[in-house]
Parts: structure tokens; C-alpha cells; sequence
């Protein structure tokens, strides 16, 4: 059984499965679209909490505040379900499947079969849509892959139910209602606020404060850690920022293309203006990753690329405090 | 980024049959998408991560060779994990979980704690229990 179901490759994984089970439903909404009236883009650094053996670092909120904000704003019902039994995991979604609907997951990623090895950590933030069963397979609409995949029940409830920090706990999405109107304008200005507020909240870990309590600890890093560990830390931090199109530039990138389609829906040409700079912050985002790239191929002067970044990384803070600072007065 | 600027570096992700996806401006100054076959400077970082990974699971192999830890150690970094992550897979506290690392008390586990790890590993009891660090 297969259900009447686009895939479409996204940037992001949540972004994207919104964005394709809200077309299926009948509402054409575009992946920045998403991103932005969800309040996507966001930053926060958690030095106590360990990810992968370094300081833990997310360039988005917690999983499902995405969709959750998108729907509060456009007046949509998404129905949310978790699981403690395994089995009940399974009947509420091959009951969906029968009923023709198809369904978002949570799952975590490492053991997803299709996902390339270096890809593949505990990291349980991860979404997808199941559109259909064959042959007891499940298919698969993974939003960051070009192809459609297939999982079988013992690979699916595995995902569903990986362990650790931000555990799906079968996790089930869809949404259940669409409202006939739509007040874009509405939603579109009270999602660029909450970005803004929380990019420049008066939290030392949050938004452009964040970045810059981050880049303070870079410059320490060699000192503190040791050059070997301060590499690895360096690496995971890059690893999040740009993995999957995500994060740093990616992120910048997609709120860019927000703000231009957002400026020509509601007819506001200032978005649009800020939308190139945006773009031009996106790519200092993507030098700041080159440059950190270099520490792994030229070993020497360690002490002067760790300046150079945690400058660079102040400079970008500076630019995004102007940046949404001037978006927060444009709407 | 321009469309054109869209790196082509053939990466991880495009090894594996994929590629990404970008958003970039078209020669109008329009956003679009473009795919990405892979960024250099990503799989540097990726690539680097892997060989500490690696580095941490050759540790661990000869700490089991050496009679210094139990194989569960050396499947915990194989499997990309650590002991809060491996406490939350099993259901002991993680301080048992720390215990079981010594050899002298892994010996003593019975088969039904064995199992916890082994499934945890997708490793029969029998492989966890007789690596030696070879």
C-alpha cells in the first residue's frame, strides 16, 4: 500500500517534513516558509552538557517547536503521539497508513541504514514521513535524501525508539487541520519578532550573546584543553553548523529565502533588502567554517587560528545584532 | 552564496547515492535550490572526527587486551557511545554500568545482564563475552 505522497529533498529534516505533509494536505507551503514562520533559526550553547565527547551547541530550537510554532501562527492541529509500548508504536502507524494518512516520526539516526556512516551518531532529533507498507517494508520519505528509502519494522521501531538525550519515544505527527483563511501577514510578523527576541535575548547562552560567550571559550580552548581535544571540540562545532545544510550558513541561507518570499507576500520590500544582507552574513558564516577547516590541514600557528576564529566568530555576533535589531523594526 | 558558488566536492553524503540541498540566488538575485555533491571543508571536519573515533576504539581494544577494561568498553566506543548513553540502553544506573567496565566484575555478569549489552552491541552474548582485543 502506498498513499498518494510527494517526497521532496529539503535542507533540513524538520523543515521538510512539515513543508511535505502540509502540501499533501492541500496547504503549499514552501521549506523557508516553514523554517520562518516556525521560528527556525535560532542559537544556543551549553558548555555543561556533553554531545559527542565536546560542549554542546544547537543552532535550532528543541525538536517540534518548529512545526508547533508554524501551527499555532497559520491556526493548524497537528495531532502529536508517543509511546511506551513498542507495539502500540506500530499499530497506531500502520492504522494512519490504512486510514491514508501519512505520518512524521521523530527517530534517532544512528541506526538508519541509508544514512553514511560519518552521519551516523546518536542523535535522536532526526524526522521523517512513513507514506506507505509493501511487503511488510515501510517507505520512507527522509526529507534530507534525493531518494525514497524503505525500512523494515525491526528497522523502524529501532529509530523510534533509540535511547539517550531527546529519546522519540515513537514519536507520531500529522496534521489534522487546515483553516480556510490564512492571515499571513499576522503570522509572518509575530514569527520575525520571536526570532529576533530570541537572538538577542538577554540570556548569556542564547542568540548573538551565545555566539559570543562561544567565542571567548574558542580562544581558550588550546589553553585549557590541550590542542589535540581543541580540534576535536572545534570539529563537532563545525560538524553542527554545517551538517545537512544546516545551522551556520545553511540556516542564514534559508531565512534569506524567508525573507525575500515573505517580503513579496505581504509586500513588504524592507524584508527583501534585509534578506541580501542576511545572505551576506550566511556566507561569513561558511568562511568562518573554511577558515576552522584549516586547522586540520596546516598545523602550525594553533594559537593564532583559534584568535582568528573567536574574532571572526565576535565579528559575526556583531553583524547579527545589528542585523535583527534593524528586522525588528522593519516589521 | 550564488547558485554557481554551490560547492561540488563530492562528500560523505553524495558517496552514499544522496546529495544536499542549498538555497542560493539565481543571477536575478532570487532564491532557488541547487544541490551539493559535498563541501570540502565539511568533510574535513567529518573526516576528522572519524579519525578521533577511531583513535578512541584502537585505546579501548588494547585497554581490553590489556586486561585494563572489560569489552564493554571497547563496544561502547565501537557503537559511538558513552556511559549515559549506554546506562539509558540497558536500564542500570550508570555507575553499574562504570563497574561493569572492570574485567573482574564483567566476569561475574550472568548471562540475562550479558544480553542487555549484547543486544545494546547487536552482538551475541558469546562475542561480547569472549573479545579479547583481538
Amino acid at each position: 500500500m502506498q498513499l498518494n505522497f510527494e517526497h521532496q529533498i529539503t535542507a533540513h529534516c524538520e523543515n521538510g517534513v512539515a513543508s511535505n505533509l502540509l502540501k499533501n494536505k492541500g496547504l503549499p507551503i514552501s521549506e523557508p516558509m516553514v523554517f520562518g514562520i516556525g521560528s527556525g533559526l535560532f542559537y544556543v550553547y551549553l558548555p555543561f552538557l556533553k554531545v559527542n565527547h565536546a560542549p554542546g551547541l544547537s543552532y535550532r530550537p528543541a525538536p517540534g517547536w518548529i512545526f508547533n510554532r508554524l501551527a499555532k501562527r497559520l491556526g493548524l492541529k497537528i495531532k502529536r503521539l508517543k509511546f511506551s509500548d513498542k507495539k502500540k508504536a506500530q499499530q497506531a502507524l500502520d492504522e494512519n497508513l490504512a486510514n491514508n494518512i501519512p505520518s512524521g516520526l521523530q527517530v534517532g539516526v544512528y541506526h538508519l541504514p541509508y544514512f553514511p556512516e560519518d552521519y551516523r551518531f546518536h542523535f535522536n532529533a532526526h524526522n521523517l514521513v512513513v507514506y506507505g507498507k509493501e511487503n511488510g517494508n515501510y517507505l520512507i520519505s527522509d526529507p534530507t535524501m534525493e531518494e525514497v528509502h524503505t525500512l523494515t519494522e525491526a528497522e523502524l521501531e529501532k529509530v523510534r525508539f533509540a535511547k539517550g538525550v531527546l529519546a522519540p519515544k515513537g514519536h507520531m505527527y500529522y496534521p489534522i487541520y487546515i483553516p480556510a483563511e490564512i492571515d499571513w501577514e499576522k503570522a509572518i510578523t509575530k514569527a520575525i519578532k520571536k526570532t529576533c527576541s530570541d537572538m538577542l535575548a538577554p540570556v548569556p547562552i542564547i542568540g548573538v550573546r551565545g555566539m559570543r560567550m562561544v567565542a571567548r571559550a574558542i580562544r581558550n580552548w588550546p589553553k585549557k584543553v590541550g590542542v589535540k581535544k581543541a580540534n576535536y571540540y572545534l570539529a563537532q562545532m563545525v560538524r553542527m553548523q554545517e551538517e545537512i545544510g544546516t545551522g551556520g550558513g545553511g540556516f542564514r541561507y534559508i531565512y534569506s529565502a524567508f525573507l525575500q518570499e515573505a517580503g513579496q507576500k505581504i509586500n513588504k520590500p524592507a524584508l527583501t533588502v534585509l534578506s541580501q544582507e542576511m545572505t551576506n552574513i550566511g556566507d561569513l558564516w561558511r568562511d568562518f567554517a573554511v577558515a576552522a577547516s584549516r586547522v586540520y590541514k596546516n598545523r602550525s600557528n594553533q594559537d593564532d587560528v583559534y584568535n582568528k576564529l573567536s574574532n571572526d566568530l565576535l565579528h559575526l555576533a556583531d553583524l547579527e545584532e545589528a542585523f535583527f535589531k534593524k528586522l525588528r523594526k522593519a516589521v | 552564496m550564488k547558485k554557481s558558488e554551490v560547492p561540488q566536492d563530492n562528500g560523505r553524503v553524495f558517496e552514499k547515492g544522496s546529495r544536499e540541498l542549498y538555497y542560493a540566488l539565481d543571477e536575478d538575485g532570487q532564491y532557488t535550490t541547487q544541490l551539493s555533491t559535498g563541501w570540502d571543508a565539511k568533510t574535513v571536519v567529518q573526516d576528522q572526527t572519524m579519525l578521533v573515533l577511531q583513535e578512541r576504539i584502537d585505546k579501548a581494544q588494547q585497554d581490553v587486551r590489556d586486561g585494563l577494561v572489560s569489552p564493554i568498553v571497547y563496544f561502547m566506543e565501537l557503537r559511538r557511545m558513552d556511559w549515559q548513553l549506554l546506562s539509558d540502553y540497558t536500564g542500570f544506573w550508570k555507575w553499574r554500568v562504570r563497574r561493569h567496565a572492570k574485567p573482574s566484575v564483567f566476569h561475574k555478569l550472568n548471562d540475562r545482564m550479558l544480553a542487555k549489552y549484547a543486544d545494546t552491541f547487536d552482538i551475541s552474548i558469546e562475542e561480547l563475552r569472549n573479545y579479547k582485543g583481538d
